[in-house]
C-alpha cells in the first residue's frame, strides 16, 4: 500500500504529513509534485496544508488547476481515499470534490490554537478505528469522542447553502464539529465562525475527506496530543481494505 | 551614463558620506566615483552594512568556544554543533526603521530577511522568535496623547500581522519571544526577528565567490525599485520627514520566498553550489562585493541580464534596490544546467549574470559599458572605523521613599500591564505549530522545539529588560544574558550560544555611544561567565524619534539543548497538593522594577545587581533537580517579582490552580518589597509533596538558598506574611492577564 503527499508550490505541512505516514505508521509514502500527471499508483492521497500559490487569490483557487488535480479527481471518482487537511480541504472544495467553501475567519484574524473536534460519524473511512497511544491506552472511535488537535488558518469558516448543509446532515457527511472541552457545540468553541461548527466533512460517497484541524500535528505526546492518530489509523486501515479488494498491485501488504 | 547627476558636495552629503570618507573613496579608486559608485559606497559604508561605529565594540564579544563551527561575522549567520553530526544556524536581526513607517511590510520583510540568512548557510529554517517593543497601547490623556496611543496600537497590530503573514505562509513556526510597551519606543518601535535552522556539519554553505571562471547566477524575484537604499535609510534618525522614505521599505512575498527556500536547499543538496549569499541589505551590491571579498576574488556582472520588474531602471537603482526574495549563487562551472532545471521546476526567475574573476574587482557592466569598478575587498572591508566619544550618564539615584500601595490592587494591575499580560492575542495569529515540533507552546519561560530529523530538543529565549539597561546599561545587559540562560535552565535546557541585537540611539551622541559600549561590555562579560559565545547578531543604531533615543535595548537571543524529552519543563503548576519551593533569596531590590513603574509611575532607582556565582548556582540547581525528575514546574522571577511569578504559575496552564503561601519568615520590611522586588537569581519550582525535603536538601547541598513557600491548592492565590494576608481569586487574575491586550486592541 502506498500513500502520496501532494506538494503544491507553497505547501508547508507536506513534511509533517509525510513524517507521520512514513515514520509513525510505517507506510510507504512518496511526495508527488503538483506538475505530475498521475497519482494512479497510490492507494491513499493526502493534500497537505499550506499556502498553495501563496493563496493570494482565494485559498486553493489556483491549486485546483494544477496538473495533478485532474488525476486526483479521477482517482476520487474511482473511489480511492483522498484526504485534504487545512489548505488541502480548501483545495478539495475549490475542485468541487467536496461541497461548500471555506471563507475568511469571522474574527478576520489567523487563528492558531488547540481545539476539540467532536466525532459526529464514526462510520466513515476516516474515523472508525481504534489506536493505541504511546502510553498503551486505547483511543477508540465513538460518536461524541473529542479529539484535541491544533487549527492554524485564516480561512477556515465553512459555508454552504442551506440545502447543502441539510444534505450533509442527512447523509451523515459531517465527520467533525468544533466543541468545547465537555463536548458541547457552542459558538465559543468555534474558532472561525464555521456553519454548524463544521470542522470536517466527507463527500457523498465517503471516500473524500476534508478537515481544518491538523491531525498530523497531534500524533506525538511531546506535542501535547496523539488524538490525530485515530484519523490516520482509520484511513490507513480503510485504504488497506480497499487495496485488497480492488487493486492486485499491492498484494504484498 | 551621461544623464547621471554630477558629484557635488550636496549629493555626497545626501548619501551620508562625510568629506573624509569621500577622500577615502577617492584614494581607493584613484579617481572620483561616479553616481552609481557613490551609491554603492554609501550603502556599503552605512552603519547597517559596515558596523563602522560599532565594530571596535563588537570585537569585545567572546566568539569562540566548544562547538562553534562558523563564527560571528564570518558568514551570514553563526553555526554551532549540537551533536551527532548535526548543527544549528541562528541569528537575530532588526527591522526597526521600516516597521516604524510601514509596520506590516516592514515586519514581514524583516522575517523574510532573517530566514534567508539562515538558509543561505545551508540550513533548513525550523522556527522563529521575535522581540518587539512599542509605545504604550493603553492609557488616557488629551487628544494628542490619545492619538499617539492609537498610533502605537496601529504599529503593534501592523507588525504582528506582518510577521504572521510572512511566517505563516512560508511555514516556519513563530514559537516565542517577548513584547514590551514603553514610552521610550513611541515613534521608534523595535522589531527584532530571530530564526534558527538545522543542518548537517557537511552541509554548511559558504558565501564566497570561489573558483575563477565560475558563473554567477541571480535567482529569485525580479529586481524592482522598492527598498532603494534601505540600509542607508536604516542608518539615520527617524524624523517627521521619514514618512517620505516609504519607498525605502521593501515589499515581501512569502510565497516566493518559500519557493526560493525549497529551490536553494535542493540546489545546495545537488552539489552544484560553490558559494551562496542572500541579497538583503544593499542587495546586489552587498552580495557581489562580499562574496568576492570573502574569497579574495573579483566578480563581474552585467546588469542587462538581471531579471527586472520594470523597464528603464538605472544602474544606480538596480545596484541599490532591496527587492526581497533574491539570492546570488556562484555555481561550479559545468553545473549550470542543474541550476536551470531546479529553478524551472520551482517556477522562479534565474539568470546567469556574471563570472568570478581573479583581479579582485567588483565590475558592473551594462552590456559593454562599465558602470562601476571598485576593488571588492576594500569596498566590503575598508569602511572607516570610528571610535565615538562616550560620555557616561549619571549613575542612577536610589529610589527614595515610596508611598504605600495596596498589593491587592497592585498585583492585578501588574498582570494587566501589556508588557506582563499574556500575549495570546499575538501568538494566536502566528502559526506556532507548523513543522510539528513545538513541545512548549508560547507563553512559558522558553520556547521548546523538537527537531525531528536530528532527534534533538532545542530551547530558545529572547530577553532584555530595558528598564534596567536604561538605568544601568552594563548591569542591565548582564542581566539580559542571565535571564535568557535562566529561562533556558527553567525549561530543562543547557545554554549553548547567543545571538544579539543591539538597538541604540544615534551613536554621534556621546551619551548614546556610552550606553552602547557599556551594554556590549556587560553582554560580553556575562556571555563569558555563562560559557555562551556570541555567534552572530545585528546592530541597529539611530533608533530615535524627535522625542529622543529609545532605551538602550541589547536583545539577547539564547539557544540551549535539552538532553531528553523528560527534562522539558514548563512554568505552569501541575497538580494540587504539590509543594512550592523558591530557589534563591527572597530579595529586596525594587529599583527599576515594573512595580515601581506601573503602580508608582516611575522608571527609577538602582536596578537589581547580578551575582554570577549565585546565578550560576541557582541555574545548576534547577537543572539538576529537573534531571533527577523532581521538578513539576519551574518559572523564573522577572518583571513583577515573586508575586507575578506565582500568579503566572497558577494560571498559565490548561487548568487553573490556587496556591497557599507563607512568606512570614522572609518579611523584613515593606510588604510590596517582599512581593514585587526584582532581585535576580530566583526560581519558583513545584515538586510532589513527598519530594520537597529531598529537593531542598539538594539545593542546599549545591549552595543555593532554598525554602518551601507553600503548596498548590484551592481556587485563590493566598499569600501570608506576618500580619499581612492577601488573597486573589485566580480566575479573576487570569481574566485580567489573559484579556488585557485584546481589550486594549479592541477599544480603538
Amino acid at each position: 500500500m502506498k500513500a502520496a503527499v501532494i506538494r503544491f508550490p507553497g505547501s508547508n505541512c507536506d513534511q509533517d504529513c509525510y513524517h507521520v505516514l512514513k515514520n509513525d505508521f510505517g507506510l510507504e509514502t512518496e511526495y508527488v509534485w503538483h506538475k505530475e500527471a498521475s497519482v494512479e499508483q497510490f492507494d491513499l492521497i493526502v493534500l497537505p496544508g499550506g499556502f498553495s500559490y501563496g493563496d493570494y487569490l482565494r485559498c486553493g483557487a489556483i491549486a485546483r488547476f494544477s496538473p495533478v488535480m485532474r488525476s486526483v479527481a479521477a482517482e476520487a471518482e474511482r473511489g480511492k481515499l483522498v484526504m485534504g487537511i487545512c489548505n488541502g480541504f480548501q483545495i478539495l472544495c475549490e475542485a468541487r470534490l467536496l461541497p461548500g467553501a471555506l471563507i475568511r475567519n469571522n474574527s478576520l484574524h489567523f487563528v492558531c490554537e488547540h481545539v476539540f473536534a467532536r466525532l459526529e460519524n464514526m462510520e466513515t473511512a476516516f474515523s472508525h478505528a481504534e489506536v493505541a497511544k504511546s502510553d498503551g491506552k486505547l483511543l477508540t472511535a465513538r460518536t461524541g469522542l473529542l479529539l484535541r488537535m491544533p487549527v492554524a488558518h485564516g480561512e477556515g469558516n465553512y459555508v454552504a447553502d442551506p440545502e447543502t448543509l441539510r444534505d450533509l446532515e442527512r447523509n451523515k457527511q459531517i465527520v467533525f464539529r468544533y466543541s468545547d472541552a465537555r463536548g458541547a457545540i457552542t459558538d465559543g468553541a468555534n474558532p472561525n465562525g464555521s456553519a454548524d461548527n463544521i470542522a470536517g466533512i466527507v463527500n457523498r460517497t465517503g471516500n473524500v475527506f476534508g478537515l481544518m484541524p491538523h491531525p498530523e500535528r497531534a500524533c506525538d505526546p511531546l506535542l501535547g496530543s496523539e488524538d490525530g492518530k485515530l484519523i490516520f489509523q482509520s484511513v490507513i486501515e480503510s485504504a488497506g481494505k480497499k487495496t485488497k479488494v480492488s487493486s492486485p498491485i499491492s498484494k504484498r501488504n | 551614463m551621461n544623464n547621471e547627476p554630477a558629484i557635488t558636495p550636496e549629493l555626497i552629503a545626501k548619501h551620508g558620506i562625510t568629506p573624509d570618507e569621500f577622500e577615502r573613496i577617492r584614494s581607493i579608486l584613484g579617481r572620483d566615483p561616479n553616481f552609481t559608485e557613490l551609491g554603492i559606497f554609501s550603502v556599503m559604508w552605512s552603519e547597517h552594512c559596515s558596523y563602522k561605529n560599532s565594530k571596535p565594540e563588537l570585537r569585545k564579544f567572546p566568539t569562540t568556544g566548544k562547538g562553534v563551527l562558523v563564527k560571528a561575522g564570518e558568514e551570514n549567520a553563526g553555526v554551532i554543533d549540537i551533536g551527532d553530526g548535526w548543527a544549528i544556524a541562528f541569528k537575530m536581526e532588526s527591522h526597526n526603521h521600516p516597521s516604524a513607517i510601514e509596520p506590516f511590510q516592514g515586519a514581514a520583510t524583516g522575517v523574510g530577511g532573517i530566514i534567508r540568512d539562515i538558509f543561505t548557510m545551508g540550513a533548513r529554517p525550523v522556527f522563529s522568535l521575535n522581540s518587539l517593543r512599542f509605545g504604550p497601547i493603553s492609557g488616557n490623556g488629551d487628544d494628542t496623547r490619545k492619538a499617539a496611543i492609537a498610533h502605537n496600537r496601529r504599529l503593534f497590530a501592523g507588525v504582528v500581522s506582518g510577521i504572521a503573514h510572512y511566517g505563516n505562509c512560508i511555514g516556519i513556526p513563530t514559537i516565542g519571544g517577548e513584547i514590551y510597551f514603553d514610552e521610550s519606543y513611541e515613534g521608534n518601535p523595535l522589531v527584532n526577528v530571530f530564526c534558527l535552522g538545522v543542518l548537517r556539519h557537511e552541509e554548511i554553505a559558504r558565501g564566497g565567490a570561489v573558483g575563477i571562471g565560475n558563473p554567477v547566477f541571480y535567482v529569485g524575484a525580479e529586481t524592482g525599485r522598492d527598498g532603494l537604499a534601505g540600509a542607508a535609510f536604516a542608518s539615520r534618525d527617524l524624523t517627521e520627514e521619514s514618512k517620505q522614505d516609504r519607498p525605502a521599505v521593501q515589499v515581501g512575498d512569502p510565497f516566493r520566498e518559500k519557493l526560493l527556500l525549497e529551490a536553494c536547499l535542493e540546489l545546495l543538496a545537488s552539489g552544484a553550489v560553490a558559494g551562496i549569499q542572500d541579497m538583503g541589505a544593499a542587495g546586489l551590491t552587498c552580495s557581489t562585493c562580499e562574496t568576492a571579498s570573502r574569497a579574495g576574488t573579483g566578480v563581474e556582472i552585467d546588469l542587462e541580464k538581471v531579471p527586472k520588474r520594470e523597464p528603464g531602471m538605472t544602474p544606480y537603482e538596480i545596484m541599490l534596490s532591496e527587492s526581497q526574495e533574491r539570492m546570488l549563487i556562484i555555481v561550479t562551472k559545468g553545473q549550470e544546467q542543474t541550476v536551470r532545471d531546479i529553478f524551472e521546476k520551482w517556477d522562479l526567475p534565474y539568470a546567469e549574470v556574471g563570472v568570478v574573476n581573479d583581479d579582485g574587482m567588483m565590475r558592473v557592466r551594462v552590456g559593454s559599458d562599465i558602470v562601476a569598478e571598485i576593488p571588492a575587498h576594500k569596498l566590503a572591508e575598508d569602511a572607516p572605523i570610528y571610535s565615538r566619544e562616550a560620555t557616561p550618564r549619571p549613575a542612577p539615584a536610589p529610589l527614595g521613599p515610596l508611598p504605600d500601595a495596596d498589593p491587592i490592587a497592585a498585583l492585578p494591575a501588574l498582570l494587566a500591564h501589556p508588557s506582563i499580560a499574556s500575549k495570546n492575542w499575538v501568538y494566536r495569529q502566528y502559526d506556532h505549530m507548523v513543522r510539528a515540533g513545538t513541545c512548549v507552546l508560547p507563553g512559558s519561560d522558553a520556547a521548546v522545539f523538537l527537531v525531528r530529523e536530528a532527534n534533538k530538543i532545542l530551547a530558545a529565549s529572547s530577553d532584555c529588560n530595558a528598564f534596567y539597561t536604561s538605568l544601568d546599561p552594563r548591569e542591565g545587559a548582564k542581566i539580559a544574558v542571565a535571564e535568557s540562560a535562566r529561562n533556558l535552565s527553567c525549561s530543562g535546557a543547557v545554554p549553548l550560544a547567543v545571538t544579539d541585537n543591539l538597538n541604540f540611539g544615534n551613536p554621534y551622541k556621546p551619551e548614546n555611544f556610552w550606553q552602547l559600549r557599556e551594554c556590549v561590555e556587560g553582554l560580553a562579560e556575562a556571555c563569558r561567565e555563562f560559557g555562551t559565545p556570541v555567534v552572530g547578531g545585528n546592530v541597529s543604531l539611530y533608533n530615535q524619534s524627535p522625542a529622543g533615543a529609545v532605551d538602550p535595548t541589547p536583545t539577547v537571543g539564547m539557544v540551549g539543548l535539552i538532553e531528553q524529552a523528560s527534562h522539558i519543563t514548563t512554568q505552569a503548576f501541575k497538580a494540587a497538593g504539590d509543594a512550592i519551593l523558591l530557589l534563591g533569596d527572597v530579595g529586596n531590590e525594587l529599583g527599576g522594577s515594573h512595580y515601581v513603574k506601573v503602580v508608582h509611575g516611575r522608571k527609577a532607582g538602582i536596578p537589581p545587581r547580578l551575582d554570577y556565582a549565585k546565578e550560576k548556582a541557582v541555574q545548576a540547581a534547577v537543572r539538576a533537580l529537573i534531571r533527577m525528575g523532581f521538578v513539576r514546574s519551574a518559572h523564573d522571577c522577572s518583571e513583577g517579582g515573586l508575586a507575578v511569578a506565582l500568579a503566572e504559575c497558577c494560571m498559565s496552564g490548561e487548568a487553573l490552580f490556587g496556591a497557599e503561601l507563607d512568606l512570614s519568615a522572609a518579611l523584613n520590611g515593606r510588604a510590596d518589597e517582599l512581593l514585587f522586588n526584582e532581585s535576580q537569581s530566583r526560581i519558583v519550582i513545584s515538586v510532589r509533596r513527598e519530594n520537597a525535603s529531598a529537593a531542598l536538601s539538594l539545593a542546599h547541598w549545591q549552595g543555593v538558598p532554598a525554602r518551601r513557600l507553600g503548596f498548590i491548592g484551592g481556587e485563590d492565590l493566598r499569600i501570608k506574611a506576618g500580619d499581612h494576608a492577601w488573597s486573589w481569586p485566580v480566575s479573576e487574575l487570569r481574566e485580567k492577564w489573559w484579556g488585557s491586550i485584546r481589550a486594549s486592541m479592541e477599544q480603538g
